[in-house]
């Protein structure tokens, strides 16, 4: 649910025949995410038979977005193969697509806990038995003069990274707004194709809500090495068009003024909670969901992005609650609401992990780091690897690993035992982590 | 058209067309295979698209990178000799070749 338009939409049908009018599907899935796309397979596997509705307000079937800010934005791979699933698996598994219809309204069916209709906004109408929520979240706007300017582009969808590509062989200067995992992907894409990239950074440090002092400034040296040009601490006042209305410049507060004819945004997310809003159901950071991707209403099924969880780390403290943003969230959550649906009461237990691609750098990370209290460092520039471990309480609880799938491997597969690698032999380099898992 | 035979751990046989530049993995996960998860979607980040290649067809697809075999080190199941990320398996034209997927991935 990332398009705002105002524009009437007409929904197209793809997969299997959709129900007739009056009649209601066995489970409507609201956005054909990641997590939707999930959801709707893994209840397959499971043996669900009801007909299955996933619904999704863009014009493409379901695809995959990691790579729509690197391999896809440097033409390295075609459209063709970010899409799931080819149109003759959902016919042959009775789900209906719907592409580029966006829902408005939703009403409870009062006699039928769980069922109800949703109105889209083309004037149809789909009813259904059972609801779940897959609608992740929207890019956050940067409000500053000049931010709605022709050439001011986000990324998240692909129209949005269809938008970017079209300007990308004019624009000789890109500047990056947000120095966070999208920002460095397609900074290092973009200036790999050529182009002068400056990333602006509001913060004191690069991806800082994701890795810790160690590994954001070993990603900065990495970067201004590779030749991007990157402020810190940097406030922008304005954003500047030339005469014929389109982008020219960024201006600071310090009055300095970058060039770009693109600008690209990339300061986070904000989780679509409307229509959570709509049906009444408990909203913090996200929709409110327990351990079975069960939102407050104890009917509505919410997974990834949007979801406000309980931490599903094991060992995490007890009443924490989490947002998470990464695709082994948007399919493991979907697998526990898969589950839940079917009656099971799976829990959602796992190691979480992440990954970015930027320029020849691989980051990996391996479980949470909140909380650590311990870094070891294990810094083998010869061989360009790179990794942080964190630890709380003397037990390793996180990894970040540049270019050291080894490392990453073997942090996940502790964490995923519950095991511990000691700290102090870890910080010899020459020393493979798989031998310390103890 | 190329094609693609994936044995599952039980000895079941599924053939699949594949298009020249496709790799095995996007066979399998497109027409909704079960046996490889490719949860990074060929990234080369995530080991759960591990197969084991006919060795009659190693020289069918492009050889191991470094990176890849790094990665194959951390699979669920472990590697053998012909353990390949399924992901890094591009097929030419006219390619046939036979992979055998893992009980687990994860």
């Amino acid at each position: 649910m990332t398009v705002s338009t105002d524009q009437q939409t007409v929904p197209s049908y793809a997969g299997a025949q959709a129900p007739a009018a009056d009649q209601a599907t066995g489970l409507l899935i609201i956005g054909a995410s990641q997590s939707g796309v999930q959801l709707a397979i893994s209840l397959r596997a499971l043996g669900f038979d009801d007909h299955i509705t996933l619904l999704g307000d863009e014009d493409h079937r379901p695809y995959q977005r990691p790579a729509l800010s690197k391999e896809y934005l440097q033409g390295k791979v075609g459209s063709e193969s970010l899409i799931f699933r080819t149109n003759e698996y959902w016919i042959d598994h009775n789900i209906t697509l719907i592409k580029n219809e966006r829902i408005d309204d939703i009403q409870r069916d009062q006699q039928h806990p769980g069922a109800g209709i949703a109105y889209g906004r083309s004037g149809a109408t789909y009813p259904y038995r059972r609801l779940a929520l897959t609608v992740g979240a929207s890019p956050r706007r940067l409000e500053v003069a000049g931010g709605n300017l022709p050439g001011v582009v986000y990324l998240r969808n692909a129209d949005d990274a269809i938008e970017l590509k079209a300007l990308v062989p004019e624009a000789k200067d890109v500047v990056v707004v947000g120095g966070g995992f999208i920002g460095l992907e397609a900074a290092s894409s973009l200036h790999e194709l050529g182009k002068n990239v400056t990333v602006l950074e509001h913060g004191p440090k690069l991806i800082g809500r994701a890795v810790g002092e160690q590994t954001s400034q070993y990603f900065l040296n990495q970067h201004r090495h590779r030749g991007l040009d990157i402020r810190l601490e940097a406030q922008i006042d304005e954003i500047l068009a030339d005469d014929n209305g389109d982008v020219k410049a960024v201006r600071l507060t310090n009055g300095e003024e970058v060039a770009a004819q693109i600008v690209l945004i990339g300061i986070g997310v904000v989780p679509n909670t409307q229509l959570a809003d709509i049906l009444g159901l408990e909203i913090n950071n996200g929709i409110v969901v327990n351990a079975h991707a069960l939102a407050s209403d104890g009917n509505t099924i919410v997974a990834g992005d949007v979801a406000n969880m309980p931490n599903p780390v094991p060992g995490s403290p007890t009443n924490e609650r989490i947002r998470m943003e990464s695709v082994n969230n948007a399919i493991e959550h979907a697998k526990v609401a898969a589950y839940s649906l079917m009656g099971r009461s799976e829990e959602y237990a796992g190691i979480p992990w992440f990954w970015s691609n930027q320029a020849d750098i691989k980051l990996q990370i391996a479980g949470l780091s909140t909380g650590f209290d311990q870094t070891v460092v294990r810094d083998d520039t010869n061989r360009g690897k790179f990794s942080v471990l964190y630890y709380r309480d003397g037990q390793i609880i996180a990894a970040d690993c540049a270019n050291a799938p080894l490392d990453f491997m073997a942090v996940k597969q502790a964490l995923g035992k519950g095991k511990n690698i000691d700290p102090e032999a870890a910080a010899e380099v020459s020393t493979m982590l798989k031998t310390l898992i103890a | 058209m190329s094609t693609v035979h994936f044995t599952d751990y039980e000895g079941n046989t599924t053939s699949l067309d594949a298009n020249e530049g496709d790799s095995v993995m996007e066979t399998a996960v497109r027409n909704g295979l079960e046996g490889i998860v490719a949860e990074c979607g060929g990234s080369l980040s995530c080991a759960t698209c591990h197969v084991f290649l006919d060795e009659a067809d190693a020289d069918k697809v492009p050889p191991m990178s470094e990176m890849e075999d790094e990665m194959l080190y951390g699979t669920t199941e472990d590697r053998e000799d012909n353990s390949r990320l399924s992901c890094q398996l591009k097929l030419g034209a006219d390619t046939e070749v036979h992979v055998t997927t893992p009980e687990t991935q994860v």
